[in-house]
């Protein structure tokens, strides 16, 4: 637990004044997705230790470079857990970069994304200003709505320092089930269990099985698994840990991995590679050597949009573009909390 | 106000729009003077109804190049002067885009017009079985472009989060008049989290013109518990032990005396005008859930201390529960001439603490306090009791008010969980955030709307008002000159 504030906050201050772009790390463990190569190195994090943690307030707060492995151990212990199941994609992954990546597993189409879940937050932007936003409850709307504006924002905006994020109860049951059925099918399925109040925590669709994780009260779970038929899946845990983490059989490959966000009811994508399809319905991971011109407009017209996640042919063109006028704001924004454009200037002008 | 500039904007305002969607005259203008914190008004300079975007857009564009404010106001059902005038604006109401455009039960999305009243979209995907979630007492009124600009709770927020929990599109038009959508349909879009940012923002970042909303399955079933204490702290304890079990009710009310009092003389829900403090603890979910977990938080409620446990037997008698509840506002109006709400969030640990210091501060003031207060969240409403015909009293009650608003922020909390600042909390702000970050704050305003157009003057204070203010604590604690304008 060390807290090395003033130390960063002098690094950026000092990067500011010589207009030294910077790139921000916690532990590197999504340096698969988003890299750097000319700037200088900010690390984050030897930025450690939990602040403050309630389990009654429902609210965690930690420095940004603390790992989500204490973050998850301590919560556990308390039978609580991040709502949003974040992957780590490497034991060391940190809280920010976790954050700053808006990055969210499995559960999120049912409890809620990265997003939701941030309450407040430290920060120093492109000035080396430190600045405090939101706060450890859940209901503030005192001044614009900053912390949440990190998430997903890669760090272009400000350093994050520390962050509070609300935390869920652990459920008191969880058991899944295997329906054989093709992808087709899986989508529909997920689309009634959605317009029904049920306890799907989970839904995921590979090799012509649709995945279920059902989560909550035990009574309701028991119901539900009765209800649903199928065949109860044993070590559960490990198979949405594996899709959670990358780890599942059908990651193992070289081949470029797509991440296309699509809204969950609408028909796939069409591009005939091999997909596995997560958030019911509403997350397809892609291999395919397909141009990445062909992939982008198959995710528009399905009404989402597409990321290159891993294994890249080449660098340019990853992440989708926004439209003209929606570029002119984030630039006035990034301006606004960055006028040096010293903070991850390079994954500025890659992912936005 | 500049007769000039108002002659000329009426004249290009009149090749946009036919002449009954402006009004001009004192009386046409006069309903538009305040909204629902009715202690401030002004009238505006005009007002204008639109009925289409691209209206919007001519509008909103020709304010900016005459340099005209503009204030957009839903059906002005707001409790902190967010949609209040100033004398040189164009009040930009929304009221007239009511319609509901789209239903896409299989996305559980619904897109519509701003003026749509929230209730009404629930009432228009009930017989789907779906409903949206945010429920702000005001839900029969309340627009949910005025929902998206407040970021409005309710009494599910616990559950069910807030507005921007549940919104998944917006369509905005800028102060240059262009028309931008931000967010999407998917899980999550590409870019910053502009929905997050709009969220909440007050109308100063631009012009919310459409919302698409998340829907939800009704649940199974929903029962709630009341619970009586003869101590509040007992009850404040009985709300961290519902939490500490991993139940998250969809909703956790708690009132005090005064306000159990008032409730029950009004609408007779059957509240005990004895207890210190009741709970009312709503569990929905299905049908097995919901009676296992009624079954542990009876005994919860039982360990805390709790001196009676009432649970709703059916629909009828669960409405007549929150009846109280949902008239606890109106019915403290009719004990007193007037109430001023607060609406403060603190960590629900400081609860005891809190209620102490408001009751100390009622008895210095002389003015009675009731407490209605979203257990669950953490969000506070104390409602004080004044008479505005009493010289200088609404001026100690805002005083008031304001002591209670700087306990919240001591106590970790904030100064407001869903009113918004709007005009009302603007020097509270001062003691919410450092002059660092209202610069922040002030930044991203400009990078939106550099000439400061778009609701002026509200939501954020300017460092100069905030320094005059810290002076004026340090040397009176009231304003000398209140008669003078403070920027």
């Amino acid at each position: 637990m060390t807290d090395i504030s003033r130390d960063l906050q002098q690094q950026v201050k000092q990067a500011f004044n010589n207009q030294q772009p910077l790139f921000i790390q916690g532990s590197g463990s999504k340096q698969f997705l988003l890299q750097s190569e000319n700037d200088q190195l900010l690390n984050v994090c030897t930025h450690t230790g939990v602040i403050n943690y309630e389990p009654t307030e429902l609210v965690i707060t930690a420095r940004a470079g603390t790992s989500l492995n204490e973050i998850e151990t301590l919560l556990k212990q308390h039978k609580q857990i991040l709502g949003f199941e974040p992957p780590r994609f490497s034991s060391t992954a940190t809280l920010g970069g976790t954050i700053a990546c808006n990055m969210s597993g499995p559960r999120r189409p049912y409890a809620g994304a990265a997003r939701d879940f941030i309450l407040g937050c430290e920060i120093i932007n492109g000035r080396g200003e430190l600045l405090h936003f939101g706060g450890e409850v859940m209901k503030n709307v005192a001044g614009y709505d900053s912390s949440r504006l990190m998430a997903g924002a890669y760090g272009t905006l400000g350093v994050l320092l520390e962050l509070s994020i609300r935390v869920l109860p652990q459920p008191e049951m969880e058991q899944s089930i295997m329906l054989e059925m093709n992808r087709e099918e899986a989508i529909k399925i997920c689309t009634q269990f959605r317009q029904q109040a049920n306890t799907v925590s989970a839904a995921c669709h590979i090799n012509q099985q649709l995945y279920l994780r059902l989560s909550g009260n035990a009574q309701a779970v028991k119901q539900a698994c009765e209800q649903t038929g199928g065949e109860t899946l044993d070590d559960a845990g490990n198979f949405w840990q594996t899709i959670k983490e990358h780890q599942h059989p059908f990651f193992q490959s070289q081949k470029p991995l797509w991440r296309l966000s699509i809204p969950p009811a609408n028909a796939a994508p069409e591009l005939d590679d091999d997909s596995l399809l997560d958030w019911g319905g509403g997350l397809y991971w892609l291999l395919t050597n397909l141009p990445a011109a062909q992939i982008k407009m198959a995710a528009a017209n399905a009404g989402g949009h597409a990321t290159l996640f891993r294994n890249p042919a080449e660098e340019k063109d990853r992440f989708t573009s926004l439209p003209a006028p929606m570029r002119a704001l984030h630039k006035k924004l990034k301006q606004a909390f960055d006028p040096g454009s010293i903070l991850n200037p390079d994954l500025f002008s890659k992912v936005l | 106000m500049n007769i000039d500039k108002k002659q000329t904007l009426l004249a290009s305002l009149g090749k946009i729009l036919d002449k009954n969607s402006i009004l001009e005259k004192e009386e046409d203008l006069r309903p538009y003077e305040c909204d629902g914190l009715s202690a401030y008004r002004q009238l505006p300079m005009l007002v204008v109804l639109p009925e289409t975007i691209a209206e919007i857009q001519a509008i909103v564009h020709l304010c900016q190049q005459q340099k005209i404010p503009v204030v957009a106001r839903g059906a002005g059902t707001g409790l902190s002067g967010g949609a209040l005038p100033s004398d040189d604006c164009l009040l930009l109401g929304l009221a007239r885009l009511n319609k509901i455009l789209d239903i896409d039960k299989n996305n559980l999305l619904a897109t519509v017009q701003p003026g749509v009243r929230n209730l009404a979209i629930s009432d228009a995907v009930s017989g789907l079985g779906l409903y949206y979630a945010p429920d702000p007492s005001s839900q029969i009124a309340c627009t949910i472009g005025g929902n998206v600009a407040e970021n409005s709770g309710g009494v599910h927020c616990l559950k069910y989060g807030l507005t921007v929990h549940n919104i998944a599109q917006l369509k905005v038009v800028t102060i240059d008049g262009e028309l931008l959508t931000i967010g999407g349909f998917t899980y999550d879009s590409p870019g910053y989290d502009l929905l997050a940012l709009m969220t909440g923002s007050e109308g100063l970042l631009g012009i919310i013109v459409e919302v698409t909303v998340r829907l939800l399955p009704k649940p199974e079933t929903a029962k709630v518990i009341l619970a009586s204490f003869d101590d509040i702290e007992k009850a404040g304890e009985a709300v961290n032990n519902i939490i500490s079990a991993g139940i998250i009710p969809a909703g956790l009310e708690m009132m005090d005396t005064l306000a159990i009092r008032a409730a029950e003389d009004f609408v007779h829900a059957g509240y005990p005008s004895d207890a210190c403090a009741i709970l009312l603890c709503e569990l929905d979910g299905t049908s097995v859930e919901v009676t296992d977990q009624i079954a542990s938080v009876e005994h919860l409620l039982t360990s805390s201390g709790a001196t009676e446990i009432r649970t709703s037997a059916n629909e009828e008698e669960r409405q007549l529960f929150w009846k109280g509840r949902k008239a606890a506002f109106p019915s403290v109006g009719r004990i007193s001439p007037d109430y001023y709400c607060m609406d403060g969030t603190i960590p629900r640990k400081a609860l005891a603490s809190i209620l102490g210091q408001i009751s100390q501060l009622s008895v210095d003031y002389g003015l009675p306090v009731a407490n209605v207060f979203h257990a669950g969240d953490g969000n506070l409403h104390p409602l004080i009791l004044y008479d505005a015909n009493i010289p200088g009293e609404l001026e100690k009650t805002e005083e008031f008010g304001g002591r209670i608003l700087e306990l919240c922020v001591a106590a970790g909390g904030t100064i407001t969980g869903e009113h918004g600042v709007g005009m009302e909390k603007i020097d509270q702000m001062c003691v919410q955030f450092k002059p660092l970050e209202l610069t922040q704050f002030h930044a991203i305003k400009s990078a939106f709307d550099p000439d400061n157009l778009l609701n002026p003057g509200k939501a954020v204070p300017t460092l100069h008002r905030c320094a005059e203010l810290g002076a004026m604590h340090v040397h009176h604690g009231k304003l000398s000159h209140p008669e003078l304008d403070r920027f």
